[in-house]
């Protein structure tokens, strides 16, 4: 079943009286449980299509279908409680809340809801925790994390509300070669247990075979596809 | 709403320069005020005290009690104005006074009176006896002294003391309406009153009794209630203006200072905003968490300042009118609670613009 359904999507910046084409007619499906990388140089335009597939921007033209719903002519509050309540992210700096502990970055989440679960979230805090590999780090602040440990945070707090799309920003690039493939491992493991659909953005093709499919990005214009080989 | 509680307490010290400025500024705004009420209460006590409805002054006297002087005549006049109850005459003059044991003279407002202020016995004492207000303890008169008032050494027996009862900062001494006369008549002899001459009229009754006095007195008399009497007291209201001046200016600093600080707190903070907005957190949200943030400093600011002021209150010398009341206590904690709020409002814009797709494609 389709989670992600964008068709002909544009979205067109203007700045003066030239207009920028920021994504050229886009149309991606994204599966339950599947995982595509967005690989493309930057400027590309994946990160506009990540926004737009998140809720994070609106298309100027096309549809999006998120999970059934239809995000194209949502208002900004509409999206952001669709954001909440459907999207988790990753993103690749200024991820966490520094003054929390890890297990309270997970129930940011919640509190932001303003629907606080009190010990049944904090209960699932800790067990998605200690699936990735936290349990003992769970009262620590991002500063007493390595870069490693803290993606993997990012990773618990975008999985707290079982969302059935998770968007990836290039969530290896401030990681070493071995650390960026044991979060990308993690990744893989975590979205097919959940089967939960994921899209990578990345301009690192060392990455992309963890990914099912990478599509290829370029100018706006959505060029090829790779079905990787697992 | 947690988040901001939680960062308050796990980085107080991203707080402490605004907690101690506005601290300060606390301090600033209860001794401001305190001052004010200090020199207010210390100049209106013996008129606050008054239990009456209106005060007459000759109309020549432009609502001076030193001007103003009304002879028996225009008395029987007021008594038989409409709806006048009762009418006693009241005197004040301002003099030195030598008090035994001590070699600096006290300040003192001797006061004839027939009806009795709030604290002052019915009946006025005999005559050249007097009650003492409070303050002049401070200047080492105590019950049974005889006092030596003005050049013309006129003695007044203290025989009792009230709370309270001060005239443009002097101790008042309550005495009966003759041995005002003579105090006056002997001290200031260029200023004296004959017998059945008063400065004011107090007066009880009941409808529009300042319309009928100066009606009866065919326009002889300005009559006041005791509000505008307290506020015609010379340098009342000016002291009040320039005070009340001073603590809105400062007010207006605190609103910079808090203003200044969030904002500077909220574009630190734009990029974890950003997430925060991506992940599901509202405008509202985000901007209620800072005014929360700028409110907690303000309550905090405002407890050190309140023991700040408290403390050198009790440090200072009794001679500055420094007087911290409830009241002023509270309009100075709601004075901040205020600005604390309108000063984290600049930050509203700032959260406002914050895009939640700023969270994507940045690198710290």
């Amino acid at each position: 079943m389709t989670v992600l359904d964008m068709r002909d999507v544009r979205k067109v910046y203007t700045s003066g009286d030239a207009e920028i084409v920021a994504l050229d007619h886009a149309t991606v499906q994204v599966d339950h449980g599947e995982i595509v990388a967005l690989l493309g140089p930057s400027g590309s335009g994946k990160t506009t299509l990540l926004s737009i597939a998140g809720g994070l921007l609106t298309p100027t033209e096309g549809t999006v279908v998120v999970g059934g719903h239809d995000i194209s002519e949502y208002s900004p509050k509409q999206l952001t409680e669709f954001r909440r309540e459907n999207v988790g992210f990753v993103f690749q700096s200024v991820n966490l809340v520094p003054f929390l502990t890890a297990e309270e970055n997970l129930l940011v989440v919640d509190e932001l809801g303003g629907s606080t679960r009190g010990k049944d979230g904090k209960a699932r805090a800790r067990q998605l925790l200690d699936e990735l590999g936290l349990g003992r780090r769970m009262k620590n602040l991002p500063g007493q994390l390595s870069g490693g440990e803290r993606q993997r945070v990012a990773i618990g707090r975008a999985l707290f509300n079982n969302p059935k799309l998770v968007l990836f920003d290039e969530p290896t690039s401030a990681l070493d070669t071995k650390i960026g493939e044991q979060v990308m491992e993690l990744i893989r493991s975590e979205m097919k247990a959940r089967d939960t659909a994921a899209i990578i953005v990345t301009h690192d093709t060392r990455m992309t075979h963890y990914a099912d499919r990478t599509v290829h990005i370029v100018d706006g214009r959505l060029e090829s596809e790779t079905v990787e080989a697992h | 709403m947690s988040l901001a509680l939680k960062e308050l307490r796990r980085r107080p010290s991203r707080f402490v320069v605004a907690t101690v400025v506005l601290s300060f500024l606390a301090t600033l705004l209860l001794f401001l005020g305190g001052l004010l009420d200090g020199l207010y209460l210390g100049s209106t006590g013996a008129i606050r005290a008054q239990q009456a409805d209106v005060i007459v002054f000759s109309e020549s006297a432009r609502d001076s009690f030193l001007r103003s002087r009304i002879t028996g005549e225009q008395r029987a006049t007021v008594e038989a104005a409409e709806g006048v109850d009762e009418v006693g005459g009241l005197g004040f003059v301002l003099l030195g006074a030598e008090v035994p044991g001590e070699s600096e003279p006290a300040d003192v407002a001797i006061a004839g009176y027939e009806v009795a202020p709030k604290g002052v016995p019915e009946e006025p004492p005999a005559p050249g006896e007097g009650i003492a207000d409070d303050r002049l303890r401070d200047q080492g008169v105590s019950e049974g002294d005889t006092i030596l008032v003005g050049p013309a050494k006129s003695p007044v027996t203290i025989v009792g003391f009230v709370n309270d009862t001060s005239y443009l900062q002097q101790g008042t001494v309550w005495v009966d309406l003759d041995t005002w006369r003579s105090v006056q008549n002997a001290n200031r002899p260029d200023a004296a009153v004959a017998d059945d001459v008063v400065q004011v009229l107090v007066v009880r009754g009941t409808g529009d009794l300042a319309t009928s006095i100066d009606t009866a007195t065919a326009g002889a008399t300005s009559t006041l209630t005791v509000d505008e009497t307290v506020l015609a007291l010379p340098g009342v209201k000016q002291q009040k203006a320039t005070f009340n001046q001073i603590i809105y200016s400062t007010l207006v600093v605190v609103l910079a200072v808090v203003g200044l600080f969030f904002s500077l707190l909220t574009l630190e903070r734009l990029g974890l905003y950003g997430v925060l907005k991506a992940i599901g957190a509202s405008t509202g949200r985000l901007f209620r968490g800072v005014v929360l943030q700028a409110v907690i400093v303000a309550i905090v600011s405002f407890a050190v300042g309140a023991l700040l002021a408290l403390a050198a209150a009790a440090a200072l010398p009794a001679g500055v009118p420094l007087q911290l009341t409830p009241a002023r206590f509270v309009s100075t904690f709601i004075g901040l609670l205020v600005a604390a709020v309108l000063g984290s409002a600049v930050s509203l814009r700032k959260v406002l613009k914050v895009d939640p797709a700023s969270a994507i494609g940045t690198a710290s």
